[in-house]
């Protein structure tokens, strides 16, 4: 039971976490890769969930609970500081 | 997971498999409506809907599974600021992309925003400076 578990478990977090790396390569735009890593992000803390879950253990809860308080600031920068440049061009 | 479960202990497991496995199931719904969606204020929809309620099911089988009750707070602390933090994400994302035209117009049924930010870009200030 343990062992499917992690078996299904690590099966479908494998094609979700490509899935999330092939959006961050084809883009297209700076805004939908920043978004497939924040994805990634999650996916990353699910394993460590699951893996905390299945082998009783709390190694990675504070890891965790950091995850889910800083992990947003990465994408709300890179938000923040994004800009049109189609159509200022001349501008800089 | 205890090896030989029974009664209760069978139970809690049971329960803790379904919840691994669909919270692990929400990771990929969302990794699916990255890759099929088709502009950038759809693919958010989808990458920080599912994540929440992946992480509330993985969280309730950790707690399933310890059986300690100050790990409780604890994970309801993950939980209450994963609620917290995904919507300011996904409303800076979806304002950014939104001001660099990264939307397809003639897949909206209603944009309230189009004045406004006509409006903001009027008053000085760049668009994305507001």
């Amino acid at each position: 039971m343990k062992d499917l578990v992690l078996i299904v478990t690590a099966v479908v977090l494998t094609v979700a976490a490509a899935g999330a790396i092939v959006r961050i390569a084809i883009g297209p735009s700076l805004l939908d890769r920043v978004l497939a890593s924040d994805v990634l992000l999650g996916i990353v803390g699910a394993a460590l969930a699951i893996d905390m879950a299945v082998n009783r253990h709390l190694n990675n809860l504070f890891l965790l609970v950091a995850l889910t308080l800083i992990g947003f600031i990465g994408s709300v920068t890179v938000a923040r500081f994004v800009a049109d440049r189609r159509g200022q061009a001349n501008d800089s | 997971m205890t090896p030989d479960a029974n009664g209760v202990d069978a139970l809690i497991d049971t329960v803790t498999v379904v919840f691994l496995v669909l919270g692990a199931l929400m990771s990929l719904t969302a990794t699916i409506g990255l890759l099929r969606f088709p502009d950038l204020m759809s693919r958010m929809h989808a990458a920080t809907k599912p994540q929440v309620l992946g992480l509330f099911l993985l969280l309730a089988a950790i707690g399933l599974q310890m059986r300690q009750w100050w790990v409780w707070p604890v994970l309801a602390v993950a939980w209450i600021f994963q609620l917290l933090t995904v919507p300011v994400s996904a409303h800076m994302v979806g304002r950014a992309g939104y001001r660099t035209k990264h939307l397809h117009p003639e897949l909206l049924s209603v944009d309230e925003l189009e004045a406004v930010v006509r409006k903001a870009a009027e008053e000085g200030g760049g668009p994305g400076t507001r």
